[in-house]
């Protein structure tokens, strides 16, 4: 297991109140938590992953969500079994949908 | 509608009970994680793998539970059997109306090995607190991961269980047979078989499971009112009941002991072109078989 910890901001969208999960910890599958919460408006996110070694792969896919979300206050945790970049990004945006009720 | 084979736990939790109003106990903000599977440095998930609460149902307090068996097969580790011994015993303190317990699982989590081993048998003695208190218990059998070991006598220890023809419930599962015994005595990758042998028609046949239903979750929903309606007011286990239980048990062993596979039961039993059975819809197999099937009160 590889724990990576990532951390955006000047975001600009809150998130609602309800702590929301999405996903499932499966094979080829993750899980995704996102929840609002004070941390000076920065969006911080923590992956633990199966799959060790990919660390510059997740860099580029979270710089990615960021960039298409902007997210404020927020903390997103994530348990990973081997999901592949677009599998991920699926995942966050339905996180990020729950949690906004839009579109990025 | 939507197939309930194809939902997962929280997906089955929003179908079945009433339109948001399922609270979750120790949702997954509250991260209450296996310390096992971490000590063993693999994958945990937030919920444990299995979401308990108290929701609606037609408006009545209905407390329950869904396992996830995505998260390695819905096997049940120490957290998640507290979690669902502890909304059982909850659910007596609070005078549940029913319980309804969606479960999907291969058994304990071996894993976790004696902690998963105790975890299962505290949650069958919780099912049996709940029905003591003449609270319903109702279990529903439609994942695609069946209900096996541990929890397949734990679900045979509620008033009524509900499962579509895709459901699957047995003690051993097809490849532990085929492991112990031999590929000439099971072939666990003969899905016909498989199906044949423990999955919801069979089932309903020999009288293990009391509805089946066709595979969406407005089905399993509808046949959960219903199981809990006909169940309000003799929820208990009482020794007539389990006379019963043994005398049917006793005469299937008799009837079908010789038999080598679930067909030759079915012919035995006198169903009209048994070979048609597993191409049957949902309803049009309970209408032909109602008269034959065991169990039937």
């Amino acid at each position: 297991m590889e724990t990576l910890n990532y951390r955006f901001e000047h975001g600009r969208r809150q998130l609602a109140a309800m702590p929301q999960l999405v996903g499932v910890v499966s094979s080829g599958n993750l899980e995704v938590l996102i929840e609002a919460a004070p941390l000076n408006g920065a969006c911080e996110i923590e992956i633990r992953t199966a799959a060790n070694g990919f660390g510059a792969t997740w860099q580029a896919v979270m710089s990615d969500f960021h960039e298409r979300w902007q997210l404020i206050d927020a903390r997103i945790c994530i348990n990973d079994m081997g999901a592949t970049p677009a599998v991920v990004s699926l995942r966050l945006d339905q996180a990020a949908e729950t949690m906004t009720g839009g579109l990025p | 509608m939507s197939s309930y084979l194809e939902c997962n736990a929280r997906e089955r939790i929003a179908r079945v009970f009433d339109t948001r109003s399922f609270e979750e106990f120790l949702p997954p903000a509250a991260r209450v994680v296996s310390p096992h599977l971490a000590q063993l440095d693999a994958p945990v998930s937030f919920d444990d793998g299995v979401i308990v609460g108290r929701g609606l149902l037609n408006g009545q307090v209905v407390f329950g539970a869904a396992q996830e068996g995505g998260f390695m097969g819905g096997a049940v580790g120490e957290v998640h059997g507290a979690k669902l011994a502890g909304m059982l015993q909850r659910a007596v303190a609070e005078r549940a109306h029913a319980v309804l317990l969606l479960l999907e699982s291969g058994g304990v989590r071996l894993h976790e090995a004696n902690a998963g081993l105790i975890a299962v048998s505290e949650v069958m003695r919780a099912i049996l607190e709940v029905r003591a208190a003449g609270i319903p218990v109702v279990v529903l059998i439609g994942g695609s991961n069946g209900c096996f070991g541990g929890m397949g006598i734990a679900a045979r220890c509620a008033n009524t269980i509900v499962m579509s023809e895709e459901g699957r419930l047995a003690m051993s599962g097809p490849e532990v047979i085929e492991t112990a015994h031999g590929v000439e005595e099971f072939d666990s990758r003969d899905r016909a078989l498989v199906w044949r042998t423990t999955g919801g028609k069979h089932r309903y046949l020999l009288g293990d499971c009391q509805m089946l239903v066709a595979d969406n979750t407005d089905a399993f929903r509808l046949a959960a009112l219903d199981a809990i309606a006909a169940t309000q007011g003799h929820a208990a286990l009482t020794l007539a009941d389990l006379e019963a239980e043994h005398l049917m048990l006793a005469t299937r062993l008799r009837d079908f002991g010789a038999a080598a596979e679930p067909m030759d039961i079915w012919k035995t039993m006198g169903i009209p072109d048994p070979a048609a059975i597993p191409m049957l819809e949902a309803h049009d197999f309970t209408e032909r078989v109602q008269p034959f099937r065991k169990g039937a009160h």
